[in-house]
């Protein structure tokens, strides 16, 4: 395997050259720590090792993230069944606010936009990148003020957190995942104004993808909650 | 090739170690500083824990006594001295929470996990060192937010709320179960703040693992050093790797329930809260619906798994130890990681075993109890080749290796009744009796505690650079080992004989009150008080021993034990980033004992040479 150092670096789908400077920084090492595993020449193993980590990292989260709201489904379902929960049934579904509808949607594109994004950033197309990702930002903004105006269109009706079950399974879900999008939304924001400062340099360009990851599961959720709290009620 | 530019490589990731205190030994990023920073909180909370378990004993034994000292300790809450039966129970909730959440959750992951899995793998770090600066951190603020739950009596007018008198913290086991939990202060003393600030720690407690745990994941997943295949990984580190799956996957389903609990007491919302309940006189009008056993699911679909948090990582220490001093690879190393899986795989779906006078319907009590029995095969499989390993060998009788040995007398004796209690037919009579309390705390807590005593005499002088006293460390062993087995198997007779679980007192020999099927207990009840009392008394010894060596032990070489796995090819203490910059490469499995035709009867991991055996 060479461990010749050579100027001229390959870039690799997903892992371009640093911003600012020209390729990868001066490891003249071509062999990782990660054993198994023989890296091109010009790599270093911090570049092979970091994206890995971080995406490992991902999805992990996302598992307690997925464990935490498949147990707040389970409480959904036995509180909301009367045969389960003891027979003296309470459960006066809620109506759907209608921006929801709009909150969905935007929600469903901006999972579009940020993979636009992703695939520029990769092709190097940093004016197209920085255009994408701005967008998704707005869009994530967006959803969340949406999600407030629809809080708002309930307690205008008198309808809160202890009205009734389903009402509480609403708020509570509906600020979990809210909760949840803010980390997303922060994340994005952290890259558009890297992005605009011109600074994608290889950890940054980490940060777009494990993002992204992290936001289309956001939007798997959402969808799935949405589903769960209007049309299994 | 590779060889050659190694030390290059290594320099190229040397990070400076920080200078200032507070980088350094506060908010450190440094693994080995975190892991030392959970084993510090841990031993803090075992001597709480334990201060309160005396107590607790002292009423048991001598109930309604007076005692001075209490009068000063909690003026408000034991104003004549006695520990009135709210007063118990709060000690008995602080006692139980502190000691599952705080000692066992925290020392053998946290402390020895944090310090030895990088070190054990090859890497210079955990893979998210800010992260698991904050889990750290995180912890020790619900550990805050808990113990100001001692003074929940004097916080509750500054809440606007009335001071509960009697008490001095939240009421409810550390299981916590609702309705009362959920109720507030109309269920009583003990339940407005004081429950509101024991879940507030408790969720704390989950974000804080949760961290870990992602971190511990990824850590053993991607950070390994060159040649340190998953088969040739010491099983320490796959028992901290299955631990951390646990806390991944279960931790977060007890904070979804903690989220419910307080919004039961801060929103108004009636998640866990039936309606018409009568509740310390008054009906209940303001809430209706709720489900109490949706509480208790979602409670044991943590707590069972958390069982196994607690015990895992001793399981992989103990491993370790006896292969070290038995001089003897460990006896089928592969079935050791596929029972630890499967261990723990089993471990979430046995849940309703708590539960089988929850009122469930028999079928499937009868699932979980079959499930619950299966995981009697691969935790004998581990018993057997804990045997396996030390039959024949070599045996040194050093004191990490006695209370590696204490561990499995104790996981066999608490394993033992849990056959009992995993039938449904045998649950019935004996739950919530001290048959119960004599069984957990034998394999969960006592077990558990003696991991963490093997792990620190094993690993102080590595992590300090001083042997700890072999004198002291026997006669601690002995002291506990003698003690615990007093204290825990008459709480099973006492059990069988209908001694009920969370009463402040059985039968009170002077005033008469009491249960009367007791009253020939008395003499045994105070022997496990006296038990109690001698066993606390010889953990005295390990805290002299613990500082007598930090300031004065002899010095510790690198590899005083002759052990094979990385951490003994460092310095003691180890350098700011572990390796000194040169990653190690790993040739060989971690328990080359007594290899045939090798120049030692020891092989370190990562030592080249012809004798060269594939751990895979
Ligand atoms: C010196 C050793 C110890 C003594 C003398 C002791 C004593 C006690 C006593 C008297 C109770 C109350 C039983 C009742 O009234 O129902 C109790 C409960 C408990 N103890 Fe310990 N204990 C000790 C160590 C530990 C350890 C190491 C753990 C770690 C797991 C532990 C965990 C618990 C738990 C979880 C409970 C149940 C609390 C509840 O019912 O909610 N104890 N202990
Ligand atoms: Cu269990």
């Amino acid at each position: 395997m060479p461990t010749t150092l050579t100027t001229d670096v390959e870039i690799k789908p997903g892992i371009g050259a640093g911003g600012g400077k020209l390729g990868p920084g001066g490891d003249p090492f071509g062999s990782g720590p990660a054993g198994s595993k023989d890296w091109p020449p010009g790599w270093t193993s911090e570049d092979a090792i970091e994206p890995e980590k971080y995406r490992i990292g991902m999805w992990v989260g996302l598992a307690s993230i997925l464990m935490l709201f498949i147990a707040l489904t389970s409480a959904y379902i036995v509180r909301g069944v009367p045969a389960l929960s003891g027979g003296d049934s309470d459960w006066l579904p809620i109506a759907m606010p209608g921006v929801l509808w709009f909150t969905t949607g935007v929600l469903l594109v901006s999972s579009v936009t940020i993979e636009f994004a992703r695939r520029a950033l990769k092709r190097n197309e940093y004016a197209r990148f920085k255009r994408w990702i701005s967008l998704t930002t707005l869009f994530g903004v967006a959803f969340l003020v949406g999600q407030l105006i629809a809080w708002q269109q309930l307690a205008a009706q008198g309808v809160f957190i202890n009205s009734h079950p389903h009402s509480s399974f609403f708020y509570l879900l509906t600020s979990l995942h809210g909760v949840h999008l803010l980390g997303g939304v922060i994340a994005l924001s952290y890259v558009t104004v890297a992005a605009l400062r011109m600074r994608i340099g290889f950890k940054r360009r980490t940060a777009v993808d494990v993002t992204a990851i992290y936001w289309h599961f956001m939007d798997g959720l959402w969808i799935y909650l949405f589903g769960l709290l209007f049309f299994f009620r | 090739m590779a060889d050659v530019v190694h030390p290059v490589h290594g320099e190229v990731h040397r990070h400076p170690a920080p200078t200032g205190f507070i980088r350094k030994w506060v908010f450190s990023t440094d693994h080995k500083v975190i892991g030392i920073q959970y084993w510090c909180l841990a031993l803090f909370s075992v001597f709480i824990g334990m201060a309160l378990s005396l107590l607790m004993r002292l009423q048991l034994g001598w109930p309604g006594e007076e005692w001075g000292f209490l009068k000063t300790l909690f003026p408000n809450a034991a104003e004549n001295g006695t520990i009135s039966g709210e007063l118990y129970l709060s000690m008995l909730t602080m006692h139980g929470t502190i000691m599952v959440f705080f000692v066992l959750t925290t020392a053998p992951q946290g402390g020895f996990g944090n310090y030895f899995l990088p070190i054990q793998i090859g890497a210079d770090d955990m893979a998210f060192p800010v992260l698991n600066m904050m889990s750290f951190w995180i912890t020790f603020l619900a550990l805050v937010v808990l113990i100001s739950a001692f003074f929940a009596d004097s916080l509750a007018p500054m809440f606007g709320m009335t001071a509960a008198s009697n008490v001095i913290g939240p009421i409810g086991g550390w299981t916590g179960y609702a309705p009362l939990s959920a109720l507030g202060e109309k269920a009583g003393p003990g339940q407005g703040l004081g429950v509101i600030l024991w879940i507030t720690s408790i969720a704390l407690f989950c974000i804080a693992s949760l961290l870990g745990a992602l971190n511990f994941i990824t850590t053993m997943l991607n950070m390994r050093a060159k040649g340190m295949s998953l088969m040739r990984l010491p099983l320490t580190c796959w028992a901290w790797f299955t631990t951390a799956v646990l806390a991944l996957l279960s931790f977060p389903v007890l904070l979804a329930a903690g989220i419910l609990l307080l919004l039961d007491h801060l929103a108004g919302t009636s998640f866990f809260i039936p309606g018409n309940s009568y509740v310390n006189g008054k009906l209940i009008t303001e809430h209706s619906g709720g489900s109490p056993i949706l509480w208790q699911h979602l409670f044991w679909f943590f707590g069972h798994p958390e069982v196994y948090i607690a015990i895992l990582p001793g399981m992989g220490l103990t491993s370790h130890i006896l292969a070290t001093f038995a001089r003897k690879p460990v006896f089928g190393y592969r079935v050791m990681v596929y029972a630890l899986f499967s261990i723990g795989l089993l471990g979430f779906f046995v849940w309703g075993h708590h539960m089988f006078i929850s009122g469930m319907s028999p079928y499937s009590a009868i699932a979980f109890s079959l499930i619950t029995l299966t995981i009697g095969v691969p935790s004998a499989i581990k018993t057997f080749n804990w045997l396996g390993t030390l039959w024949g060998g070599q045996i040194r009788f050093t004191t990490p290796m006695l209370f590696a040995i204490g561990f499995v007398s104790l996981f066999v004796s608490g394993g033992i009744t849990g056959l009992f209690l995993g039938q449904t037919s045998i649950d019935l009579p004996l739950h919530d009796t001290y048959f119960v309390v004599g069984h957990f705390h034998l394999i969960m807590g006592v077990a558990a505690i003696f991991g963490m005593f093997a792990g620190t005499y094993f690993w102080f002088p590595k992590m300090f650079g001083k042997m700890m006293n072999e004198g002291m460390g026997k006669l601690h062993f002995f002291i506990t080992f003698i003690g615990v087995n007093a204290i825990f198997i008459p709480m099973h007779i006492m059990g069988m004989a209908g001694a009920t679980r969370r009463y402040s007192f059985h039968f009170n020999p002077v005033t008469g009150e009491g249960l009367h099927y007791l009253s020939n207990m008395t003499p045994l009840t105070r022997f496990v008080s006296y038990a109690a009392f001698f066993t606390i008394a010889g953990q005295l010894i390990f805290l002299v021993n613990l500082v007598w060596s930090w300031a004065k032990g002899r010095k510790a070489s690198e590899n005083p034990w002759e052990a094979t796995s990385l951490e003994w090819t460092i310095p003691s203490p180890p350098p700011h980033d572990n390796f000194a910059g040169i990653l190690p490469e790993v040739h060989r499995g971690p328990y080359e004992y007594s290899v045939p035709g090798a120049p030692r009867d020891f092989m370190m991991q990562s030592e080249p040479g012809a004798a060269e055996v594939h751990g895979d």
